[in-house]
C-alpha cells in the first residue's frame, strides 16, 4: 500500500449533542491506538448538533479511513478533512506567567507584541489570554517560558474553512434522508 | 393509548413484523416478560443468552431479515456479548433489547448493573441507553433501521426497568424513521462505473471475488448475469458460498487460507480482481505485501470505510452491491476468456489427485468423507450451519452450496459453540428446509445446553458431530507449526448419543463410511432432532492451507501419498 507522509490533519465533525456522543467518536482512535493531538467540542448555532473539531497525526490514507468510519457513527451527520482545504484555524491559551514589579512592564511588552490580553494581575503574577494559529501561541510560550510559566491551559485547534461553503448545515439536516 | 414502556417493546416488534423472539429472563427485564404475555410473539426460551444472540444471528442469515434477542441486565448482557461481536464481525442484523436496573440506581454498582452500552459499544453498529418510557418507541425503531440497512450489524437497546414501568401515550408513527447521521451509499457515481466498465472490458485475466455482501444485498442473480455476460470465473470467500453456484463451470471455490491451491494461484496471476461484497480479510489475502500484485482492483462495497483498508484498489465502487451489477451489467462487453480459463486448468494440476476423496478407501472415516456423503446424499439442497474450526473448512470444501443462504458459519469472528445455536435461530426462519449442523465436538459442546432448547421447543435440526477427540484447528497447528507439541488440545467429551437421548432426543453413533448412508436417511427421516456422533480420524489436517500471515501463492498441501498419520487408538469402538 502507497503511504504518505504522516501529516496533522484537522477534521470537523457535526454530531448529535447527546449523551455518549463524544465517547463514540474518541473510542475510534482508542482502539486503532492513535493519539489525538487535540479535540474541541461545542454546541452549534443548530439546537441539538455539536461540532469537534480533531487534530492528529496521520497519513492520507490514514486519514480517509478515519473520516469514513466517523462518517459510519449513526451520531455524526457530516465529517470534513479540512487539511487541504483554505481554512482558518484558532487556539485559545491562558497563561499564568510570574511578574513581579521587576519584570512586570517586560512581560506586558511581550504581550502587546503577540497582541495577548492581560486577563489578570497579582503582585507575582500576570494571567495572560491569547488566540491564533497554535504555532503563534506556541511563539508566545517559548518566550514567556524564561519568566516562569506558573499555569497554561489551552483549548485546542477549532477550525473553519473560508468561503461561503458549499453545503451549509441546515440544508443537510433538511434533507430528506428517510428510505 | 395509554401503554406502559415494557408494552411498547412489544408493539414496536410487532409492527416490525418479528414473530420469534430468543431470550432468558431477569430481574431488570421482568416487565418486558410480563408484558410478552398479552402479545402473540413467540418466545424462545434459551438455556444461556450467548444462545440468544446466535440464534437471532441465525435467524437473521436465514431469513434476511432482523433477528431478535432479550436479556437481563448485568449477567445477561455481557453473556450477549460474543454474539453481539459475532453478528458484528459478519454483519448480520440483529436487535438485543436488554433490561437495565432503574434509571435512579444507574452508576451505583447497583445488583446485576454493567454498563452495557459501554461495554458493546466497540462491537455494535450503534447502542442505546433508553432511561424514559417516551423514547424507548423511537429508539427501537431507529434500532431496526440501523440495523438492516447499509451494510447490516447489530443494535442493542438499552431500556432501564422504571422506562418499562412508567405509561405514556403510545402511537404508531407511519412515518419513516428519520436518521441524518445514517444515510447509506445506495449507486457509485457514473464516473467510477465507467472506469470500472473500461477495466473489466480490457482485462485478460480477470476473477471476481464474490463475498457476503452479494448474499446480504440479494445480488446473486444480478452477479449470475454478470459472469454469463463477462465470462469471468468467480472465487468465493467462506461467507460468499452460495452467491454463486459452486456446481456452476465458472465457479471456482474458496479463495483465501484454506481455498483451493489453483484459486488462490489465479487470484496471483489474475490482472484485474473485481471484490463484490468482500473486505479483503486476513485469512483471504495472506501476505498484503505480495497479494496480487498483478492485478488491477475494483472494489463494489456498501461500506466506504472498508475502502483501501486492506488492499489499496483502483476503482472504489462504493453503493449497494446489487444496484452496483446492475448499473454495470448493461455497460460490460459480451465475451468469453477462453484463454484465461485454460489456464486455470492448468493451475488445478494434480489436485484433484490430491483431493482425499480420490485417494483409496482405507478402512478409517474421515471428515471430508462424511461431508462430501452428507452432501450427495442430502442432493446439495440442506441448509448447512457450521461452528468453528476443521470441520468449517471441511464442509466449506466439501459441500457445495448452490444457493444463496445454504451455509451460515461464524467467520469474522470465528465463534465456537456457533452453529447448533445459529441452526435452531435459522429454524424458525425456514421451517420446512433440512437444517445441518456441522460441528466440531469442542464447540459442540461450548453451548451444547441448546439442546435442552431445542427439546422443549420440539424442533427438528439434524446434528452431526465430527467427534475427532481434539481442538482439531489448533493442533493442526500444533502439528505444523509448534512440533508436534499437542499443549490442551486433546479433548475428552461425554458420550453424544447418550447426552442426546438425555434430552429425549434421536442419536446414533457412525464410525465406518458404509454407515453413513443409513445415518444420514434415518436422521432426515426422523420426526425430531438427531444427533449424530462421527467418530473420524483423530489427526487428520485440513489441506491446502496457508500458513497464517503467507504468501497466498505457497500452500501447504495435502502429502500425495498416505495422508494422514494413524496413531494407535484412532477407533474405540
Amino acid at each position: 500500500m502507497t503511504m504518505s507522509l504522516p501529516t496533522m490533519h484537522t477534521f470537523i465533525a457535526y454530531v448529535d449533542d447527546q449523551p455518549g456522543v463524544l465517547n463514540r467518536v474518541v473510542s475510534l482512535f482508542r482502539r486503532r491506538a492513535y493519539n489525538i493531538e487535540s479535540l474541541t467540542v461545542g454546541r452549534t448555532d443548530r439546537d441539538g448538533i455539536s461540532r469537534i473539531t480533531l487534530v492528529m497525526v496521520a497519513d492520507d490514507d490514514q486519514a480517509l479511513r478515519i473520516a469514513a468510519n466517523l462518517y459510519k457513527l449513526v451520531n455524526v451527520i457530516r465529517v470534513e478533512d479540512i487539511t487541504h482545504a483554505a481554512s482558518v484555524s484558532r487556539d485559545l491559551a491562558l497563561v499564568k506567567v510570574r511578574a513581579d514589579a521587576e519584570t512586570r512592564a517586560q512581560v506586558l511588552q511581550i504581550c502587546e507584541v503577540f497582541r495577548a490580553r492581560v486577563v489578570d494581575v497579582g503582585s507575582h503574577a500576570l494571567m495572560v489570554e491569547i488566540t491564533g494559529t497554535q504555532d503563534k501561541l506556541d511563539g508566545l510560550v517559548d518566550v514567556l517560558r524564561p519568566f516562569g510559566i506558573l499555569e497554561m491551559v489551552r483549548t485546542g485547534a477549532i477550525a473553519m474553512t473560508r468561503g461561503a461553503g458549499e453545503r451549509e448545515l441546515p440544508a443537510l439536516i433538511g434533507d430528506d434522508v428517510a428510505a | 393509548m395509554k401503554r406502559t414502556g415494557a408494552q411498547i417493546i412489544w408493539e414496536v416488534l410487532a409492527h416490525e413484523g418479528v414473530d420469534v423472539v430468543f431470550g432468558y429472563p431477569g430481574g431488570a427485564i421482568m416487565p418486558a416478560y410480563d408484558a410478552l404475555l398479552g402479545y402473540g410473539i413467540h418466545h424462545v426460551l434459551v438455556r444461556h443468552e450467548q444462545g440468544a444472540a446466535h440464534m437471532a444471528d441465525g435467524y437473521a442469515r436465514a431469513s434476511g431479515k432482523v433477528g431478535v434477542a432479550i436479556a437481563t441486565s448485568g449477567p445477561g448482557a455481557t453473556n450477549l456479548v460474543t454474539g453481539i461481536a459475532t453478528a458484528m464481525l459478519d454483519s448480520s442484523p440483529i436487535v438485543c433489547i436488554t433490561g437495565q436496573v432503574p434509571s435512579s440506581l444507574i452508576g451505583t454498582d447497583a445488583f446485576q448493573e454493567t454498563d452495557i452500552t459501554g461495554v458493546t459499544l466497540p462491537i455494535t453498529k450503534h447502542n442505546y441507553l433508553v432511561t424514559r418510557v417516551e423514547d424507548i418507541a423511537p429508539a427501537m425503531r431507529e434500532a431496526f433501521k440501523v440495523a438492516r440497512s447499509g451494510r447490516p450489524g447489530p443494535v442493542l437497546v438499552d431500556i432501564t426497568k422504571d422506562a418499562q414501568q412508567a405509561s405514556t401515550d403510545f402511537v404508531w408513527d407511519e412515518r419513516p424513521v428519520r436518521l441524518p447521521g445514517h444515510r447509506p451509499e445506495s449507486r457509485p457515481p457514473r464516473t467510477d462505473l465507467a472506469r470500472a466498465v473500461e477495466l473489466i472490458d480490457a482485462a485478460e485475466r480477470p476473477l471476481i471475488l464474490t463475498g457476503h455482501g452479494v448474499i446480504r444485498a440479494g445480488a446473486a442473480e444480478h452477479l449470475m448475469e454478470l459472469v454469463k455476460k463477462t465470462g469471468i470465473p468467480v472465487a468465493s470467500t467462506l461467507l460468499g458460498l452460495g452467491g454463486f453456484p459452486a456446481t456452476h463451470p465458472l465457479s471456482l471455490g474458496m479463495m483465501g487460507m484454506h481455498g483451493e491451491a489453483w484459486v488462490n494461484a489465479a487470484i496471483q496471476e489474475a490482472d484485474l480482481l473485481i471484490a463484490a461484497g468482500m473486505r479483503f480479510d486476513d485469512r483471504v489475502t495472506g501476505n498484503l505485501r505480495t497479494y496480487a500484485l498483478k492485478a488491477k482492483k475494483i472494489h463494489l462495497e456498501i461500506d466506504p470505510s472498508e475502502i483501501n483498508k486492506n488492499v489499496k484498489v483502483d476503482v472504489p465502487l462504493v453503493g449497494d452491491v446489487r444496484e452496483t451489477i446492475a448499473a454495470l451489467l448493461p455497460q460490460v462487453a459480451q465475451r468469453t476468456r477462453a484463454p484465461w480459463l485454460a489456464r486455470i486448468h492448468e493451475l488445478k494440476g494434480d489436485s484433484a489427485v490430491r483431493d482425499i476423496q480420490t485417494l483409496p478407501h482405507d478402512g478409517h472415516l474421515y471428515a471430508a468423507h462424511v461431508i462430501h456423503d452428507l452432501w450427495r446424499l442430502t442432493e446439495g439442497n440442506a441448509l448447512v450451519v457450521t461452528d468453528v474450526g476443521q470441520h468449517q473448512m471441511w464442509a466449506a470444501q466439501y459441500y457445495k452450496h448452490d444457493r444463496a443462504r445454504s451455509l451460515i458459519t461464524s467467520g469474522g469472528l470465528g465463534t465456537m459453540g456457533f452453529a447448533l445455536p445459529a441452526a435452531i435461530g435459522a429454524r424458525f426462519a425456514r421451517p420446512d428446509d433440512d437444517i445441518w449442523v456441522i460441528v466440531g465436538d469442542g464447540g459442540f459442546q461450548m453451548t451444547a445446553c441448546e439442546l435442552s432448547t431445542l427439546a422443549q421447543e420440539n424442533k427438528k435440526v439434524n446434528v452431526a458431530i465430527i467427534n475427532n477427540g481434539f481442538l482439531g484447528m489448533v493442533r493442526q497447528w500444533q502439528e505444523m507449526f509448534y512440533e508436534g507439541r499437542y499443549s490442551a488440545t486433546p479433548l475428552k467429551s461425554p458420550d453424544f448419543v447418550m447426552l442426546a437421548q438425555a434430552h429425549g432426543l434421536d442419536a446414533l453413533r457412525v464410525t465406518k463410511r458404509e454407515e453413513i448412508p443409513s445415518a444420514v436417511a434415518f436422521a432426515r427421516g426422523a420426526a425430531g432432532t438427531c444427533v449424530i456422533d462421527f467418530r473420524v480420524e483423530q489427526e487428520d489436517s485440513v489441506y491446502p492451507m496457508v500458513p497464517a500471515g503467507a504468501d497466498l501463492g505457497h500452500m501447504i498441501r495435502r502429502p500425495a501419498a498416505r495422508n494422514v498419520l494413524v496413531e494407535d487408538g484412532e477407533s474405540e469402538e
